[in-house]
């Protein structure tokens, strides 16, 4: 069931597009279930074409051809680390190797408190901003030496209250 | 803290990539410091002005459809998504007298690796590219408009929400605008992941709700885009440019650049230097002088290679590349392409075979799959580069490398297959010896098998 909140910001994204073309809003709906509930499942998926009137079908497309949507359950933080050429070129690779040992999970894993996943990923857009790493889709983390990262893995820890 | 205060703490504040006053005569960067990004600011810096002259709000007669586009075309812009298309001659080609809906669409979907440039734009002066789009639509006759934003960079599409909030408060979006006939709506749509969304006709496949599987072209959004509605889509730097065109003249903007490359360009540098950033210049500066206003090439190293238009530019070698200017014209004499702007620097200590395996594994990862060249080529470049790269590559690899480049190119839908083959063959062309180098020379020179 869609909860009210949830279908009062899924009625702000579909009203930017003309009446008969509601599928448009199916990108921001899906990012928005993702946010709330950490991945698309197939009840999504169903609740959603029904929602926007298109085959389930056609939702679940779009679910598996954009790189960001979780097909399945992830850490509380997805960690994507940008090792594209630019990034690669200013340790990029290296964020990725440092965040494996120090979370002890390869890359694409998750740590067994279900505190991280690991990714890596293609170019964010921020290159300039090198070793850059997406925070759950939503916060980029720029400049990300050694040592931020460890501050950075180690405050969400905390915050978390699992310093 | 809170895990959102947490994150907060690493967001870029746009100090060493946008603030670092080392623009040359910037127009869309310009006065920018971080915290102007909102109308107020903005229409102190002279924004929302051209709108103005444009609609008549002063007093002044109104610029005819006709005069705006006459303008654009003599300033010499040409479109800054890559393809360096000028952008008054494709406003001229959107029908006029259509009696349906016609759409504009701003690409700020940036995702070609080594820019960033329009990240910049959309977080410190939203407002241009607001007042870019009124102006376009204005000139075409267009009442609705989206733009496109990267799935990755939220907080950009956050803000350009609350910047077209901003715009609709004080009159500029909306129905009658500042007392004129016309009228124009605007909202934001972000992407979620997919590189290919950039290339115009996946973005409108996207937009419509769909995978981002590009179409054939021709037709041209022109004549069937959005909705199957003329449609004109622009980048989001072009849209930033158009208002400083209007207020100052198409000539002005022409004149601070070269003949038949107008105005500035922003150049997202990447990779080896010691100041990675945005740079605003004016179109035609030697490459030798952004180089230097990025600090040089980084450790005091030597320039070895430079990827001048983003990864599916191809790669020129130091010599060639310091001799060229930063313009659309002396980059394609040099061999190569001024792209999306995204000049990555290479030193001497970088492994070419390298650094063409990661392209390759990109371009195989974001191709859509519709093209056979494309999908089964791209993967076949991969595991080529890759089995070299790992020490067991055979002699004639280059040969076979060289020759599936050549089949993908000019044989695929959208030019994500070009994309993937040019670096291929320009670094086969370049450095074709480092490629040697890790041959085992106990394999046979005569194989030919792959
Ligand atoms: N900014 C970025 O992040 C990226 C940029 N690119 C750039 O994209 C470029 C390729 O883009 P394409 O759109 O495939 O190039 P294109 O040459 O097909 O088109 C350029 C623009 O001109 C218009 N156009 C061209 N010929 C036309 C005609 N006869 N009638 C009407 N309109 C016409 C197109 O609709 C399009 O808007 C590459 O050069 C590459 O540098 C590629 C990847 C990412
Ligand atoms: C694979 C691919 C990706 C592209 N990505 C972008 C992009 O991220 N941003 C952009 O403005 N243009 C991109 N383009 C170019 C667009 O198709 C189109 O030419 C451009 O948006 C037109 O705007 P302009 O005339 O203002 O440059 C891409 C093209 C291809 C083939
Ligand atoms: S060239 Fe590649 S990305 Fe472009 S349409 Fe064909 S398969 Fe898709
Ligand atoms: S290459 Fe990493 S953000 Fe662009």
């Amino acid at each position: 069931m869609i909860s009210e909140t949830t279908l009062a910001r899924f009625e702000r994204e579909v009203a930017k597009y003309p009446a008969e073309q509601r599928q448009s809003a199916v990108m921001a709906c899906m990012a928005i279930v993702q946010q709330e509930q950490g991945f698309i499942s197939e009840e999504s998926e169903a609740e959603l074409a029904a929602y926007l009137g298109m085959p389930q079908i056609a939702v679940h497309e779009v679910t598996t051809f954009y790189n960001m949507y979780n097909q399945a359950p992830v850490g509380k933080y997805k960690l994507n680390v940008c090792t594209n050429l630019p990034c690669l070129l200013r340790d990029g690779g290296k964020a990725l190797e440092y965040l494996e040992k120090k979370l002890g999970i390869p890359m694409g894993g998750t740590t067994s408190d279900g505190m991280f996943t690991l990714q890596q990923c293609e170019c964010l857009g921020a290159c300039a901003d090198a070793p850059v790493i997406l925070v759950n889709d939503r916060s980029m983390c720029s400049f990300m030496s050694d040592d931020k990262l460890d501050q950075l893995v180690d405050s969400l820890r905390s915050a978390e209250g699992q310093a | 803290m809170k895990p959102a205060q947490v994150l907060s703490q690493f967001q870029a504040a746009g100090l060493e990539t946008c603030f670092h006053g080392r623009h040359i005569d910037p127009q869309i960067y310009a006065d920018l410091d971080g915290s102007n990004w909102g109308i107020d600011a903005y229409i102190q810096r002279g924004g929302y002005q051209a709108v103005r002259t444009m609609l008549g709000a002063d007093g002044s007669a109104a610029l005819t459809p006709d005069q705006v586009i006459a303008t654009v075309k003599e300033s010499g812009l040409r479109g800054r998504g890559g393809a360096g298309f000028p952008t008054g001659l494709k406003w001229s080609f959107m029908p006029r007298q259509f009696p349906g809906q016609k759409y504009l669409v701003c690409n700020s979907d940036e995702g070609e690796p080594g820019t960033c440039k329009d990240r910049d734009i959309l977080m410190y002066n939203p407002h241009s590219v607001i007042e870019g789009m009124i102006i376009g639509a204005y000139a075409m006759g267009i009442s609705v408009g989206y733009n496109y934003i990267h799935g990755e960079i939220f907080k950009a599409y956050e803000r350009f929400e609350v910047a077209l909030e901003e715009a609709r408060r004080a009159g500029y979006l909306g129905s009658k605008l500042l007392g004129s006939d016309f009228s124009f709506e605007l909202y934001a749509h972000h992407g979620f992941g997919a590189y290919i969304c950039g290339e115009e006709t996946a973005l409108l496949e996207s937009l419509e709700g769909k995978k981002g599987q590009p179409r054939f072209k021709p037709p041209f959004p022109a004549s069937f885009g959005l909705y199957g509605k003329p449609t004109t889509i622009n980048n989001t730097e072009t849209f930033a440019a158009v208002p400083w065109i209007i207020r100052n003249g198409g000539a002005a903007y022409l004149a601070c650049g070269k003949p038949n490359n107008g105005g500035t360009k922003i150049y997202s540098v990447s990779g080896d230097v010691e100041l990675p950033g945005n740079y605003e210049v004016p179109m035609g500066t030697p490459f030798p002088k952004l180089l230097e206003l990025a600090g040089g090439v980084r450790k005091g190293r030597k320039l070895k290679a430079v990827i001048p238009g983003g990864s599916s530019s191809p790669v020129l070698p130091a010599s060639i590349m310091m001799e060229c200017t930063l313009d659309y014209d002396s980059i394609s004499k040099a061999g190569s392409m001024l792209g999306s702007g995204a000049v990555i620097v290479m030193d001497d200590s970088r492994c070419m075979v390298e650094s063409l395996k990661r392209l390759s594994y990109f371009y195989m990862h974001e191709s859509c799959g519709q093209c056979t060249p494309c999908r089964e080529g791209t993967g076949w470049l991969w595991r080529l580069v890759d089995r070299i790269h790992r020490g067991e590559g055979r002699w004639a690899d280059m040969d076979v490398l060289d020759d599936v480049a050549a089949n993908i190119m000019g044989r695929t839908i959208c030019a994500l297959g070009d994309a993937a083959a040019m670096p291929v063959r320009a670094m086969l062309k370049h450095f074709r010896h480092e490629f040697e180098a890790m041959i085992p020379k106990t394999n046979p020179r005569t194989s030919a098998s792959a």
